[in-house]
């Protein structure tokens, strides 16, 4: 807990990307994606269009390009099915270096991997500029169920305390000598696994009374309601406005 | 296995999240009947159990080390409901905050990795409890069961979604191969771990296994030399609230005649995967007629109307409608014979209000609703 309250991918800031209200900021990154998603993969100039116009998002979220960069990285193991792709699809063939590439592999990795990459770099700037208990206030603002928000919040606010608490019987199991090296140590692990399911039901039990003893009777009370100005919202929406004319551009030119 | 953005083309990923949206709302209602109002803090407890266990390392061999998923292990752990509920925000949290999933493929990734392990996974665990004597042993065969079907099954389940809306050209074959092949392997691991842990917390807590309820034997106390049956604490048999499944009934079908009437209107004009494979390797050749192909809703179309989309449609609803009826007839007809065996042999319990069955039969709405959906989207395909 020693990091405040911060999710890890947080990036404490006052930059007028960070000062949006958070509802905009979701919408604008999912209509964003959207736009990404149904863009024609032959327009490979459009999706260039869509990496500068997050680039100017990150310039003016004074995100740094090395910090943003990093946290694409993620993708790893996404990019690595991306690139088998050319060997394993079917269709007509060309010659690449010696290798024989179907060309509808090569599209289909193009595709996968520039409108997955879009989708990532749009979440983590999302991710960077916005803090947790904003995520939560804009998802309740954009009308998602009180009580899936309720949960989400809950899984937020004790993630950590549940995270440490494993981390704690990984001290112990270790302490003691135990070092998990193969098959047969599952056991061990499983009943830690089970043990922290007991610990966190039973901590769920006395949240619950602690909340009921507080005058909880099944919602939560707003306290700050997240509103948003018209110039706010154009402001968030100039992204996926902008991404859309060029979805549209990317239509009719291909 | 999280699908990332621009794997799955933009309709389908739609149909998707609608398909998601409605879970999770079945889901809601459901868990607020299994936990009531004590449903926020205990299912967000249980997700964020669920996010810190996937980080628990499993170490299989030679520094390779595997994790655990969840589905399964909530599923069982905390009932059908709370378990989609709990998987789905983890999925939620992880697409916003980590970049874990796409956006636009939330809707497949729930439905694919909460919804369809979940149910599975539930289902075949209420199953075998049932089927194999009662005892922990089996309880834990029953969990590793469950466990292993449920990782191919969702596998299954994203190569179903792949062949109506992959964007890529990779025959649907070597996609199925690949991806059960793997998440066999995935699921015996994965099995392993459940069965394990869900051992682990039937021999300390046996009441907070939601799947294990009402198959522990009864507290018996020894009074001087014999044994009774301890007072109170016999399990009340959980007795159906008397509810009326009529509107989950209505919202069902609407969502499957919306599906099919006016969503195939954009679906693809491809004819679905494995007609496309048969139709390249040509061997769709010597495919003769089916026996039913000139009845009047052939090919997913009606004769005498001549507007594709419009006839594909109506097939789509008129499809809908049969598999509704049909569902129905056979649901009614094992809850008439279950209400039969369970009374005496009297008039009465012909008369018996069928509201009154044993408690599984309170999921059975919920379980026949995805057959609907299932159905409504596979007219989807082919319009």
């Amino acid at each position: 807990m020693g990091a405040g309250h911060a999710h890890r991918l947080y990036r404490h800031g006052h930059s007028p990307v960070h000062a949006l209200p958070p509802h905009t900021k979701l919408t604008a990154v999912f209509c964003f994606v959207v736009v990404v998603v149904s863009t024609p993969r032959e327009a490979m100039w459009a999706f260039a269009a869509y990496a500068l116009l997050l680039a100017s998002v990150a310039y003016a979220a004074r995100v740094p390009l090395l910090f943003w960069l990093k946290r694409l990285l993620i993708e790893i193991p996404f990019v690595a099915f991306a690139l088998l792709l050319p060997f394993v699809a079917q269709g007509e063939r060309t010659e690449v270096l010696g290798m024989s590439l179907s060309v509808h592999g090569l599209w289909g990795a193009w595709n996968v991997l520039a409108k997955g990459t879009l989708g990532v770099a749009a979440s983590v700037l999302l991710a960077a500029t916005t803090e947790l208990r904003e995520l939560l206030l804009g998802l309740q603002r954009l009308k998602l169920p009180p009580l899936l928000v309720q949960i989400a919040s809950f899984m937020i606010r004790y993630g950590d305390v549940i995270a440490d608490e494993m981390r704690r019987m990984r001290i112990a199991r270790e302490s003691r000598g135990f070092e998990a090296r193969g098959v047969r140590h599952w056991g061990v692990l499983a009943k830690s696994a089970g043990a922290l399911f007991i610990r966190s039901y039973e901590r769920g039990e006395r949240v619950h009374l602690a909340m009921v003893s507080r005058g909880y009777a099944g919602s939560m009370p707003v306290i700050d309601e997240a509103t948003a100005t018209r110039a706010q919202w154009t402001y968030a929406l100039t992204l996926p406005l902008t991404a859309l004319a060029v979805c549209l551009l990317g239509w009719t030119l291909s | 296995m999280h699908v990332p953005d621009g794997f799955i083309n933009a309709p389908v990923s739609a149909v998707a999240g609608v398909a998601a949206a409605g879970a999770v709302a079945v889901s809601l209602r459901g868990a607020r009947r299994e936990l009531d109002e004590r449903t926020a803090p205990l299912a967000g407890l249980v997700a964020a159990f669920i996010f810190a266990v996937q980080m628990l390392n499993f170490p299989v061999a030679a520094g390779t080390s595997g994790h655990l998923l969840g589905g399964a292990l909530a599923a069982i752990l905390v009932g059908p409901f709370t378990g989609v509920l709990c998987v789905a925000v983890v999925l939620l949290m992880q697409g916003l905050l980590f970049a874990d999933g796409g956006l636009t493929a939330l809707g497949v990734n729930i439905s694919v990795m909460a919804v369809v392990t979940t149910v599975v996974a539930y289902a075949i665990f209420r199953g075998l409890a049932r089927l194999l004597p009662r005892g922990r042993r089996s309880l834990t065969v029953a969990a590793f069961t469950a466990a292993l079907v449920s990782v191919p099954a969702a596998a299954a389940a994203f190569t179903l979604i792949y062949a109506v809306g992959g964007t890529t050209d990779v025959p649907l074959g070597k996609v199925a191969t690949a991806m059960i092949g793997v998440h066999v392997l995935i699921g015996i691991g994965e099995a392993a771990i459940t069965a394990l842990t869900v051992g682990a917390v039937i021999a300390v807590r046996p009441d907070l296994v939601h799947g294990a309820r009402g198959l522990t034997a009864p507290l018996r106390l020894r009074v001087g030399g014999e044994l009774i049956d301890a007072p109170g604490t016999t399990p009340a048999p959980a007795a159906a609230a008397a509810r009326s499944h009529r509107k989950l009934w209505a919202v069902g079908l609407a969502a499957s005649v919306v599906l099919a009437g006016f969503v195939s209107f954009y679906a693809s004009t491809n004819p679905d995967g494995l007609e496309k494979v048969a139709h390249d390797k040509g061997f769709d050749k010597g495919e003769k007629e089916h026996a039913a192909a000139d009845s009047p809703l052939a090919d997913y179309g009606i004769k005498d109307i001549s507007d594709a989309r419009l006839s594909g449609g109506l097939a789509g609803v008129i499809g809908v409608g049969a598999t509704v009826v049909a569902g129905s007839a056979v649901f009614w007809a094992v809850r008439r014979r279950r209400a039969a065996g369970t009374g005496p042999a009297s008039t009465a319990s012909a008369t018996e209000p069928a509201e009154t069955g044993p408690a599984p039969t309170t999921s059975t709405p919920s379980t026949t609703e995805p057959t609907a959906t299932a159905s409504a989207t596979e007219p989807a395909e082919n319009a």
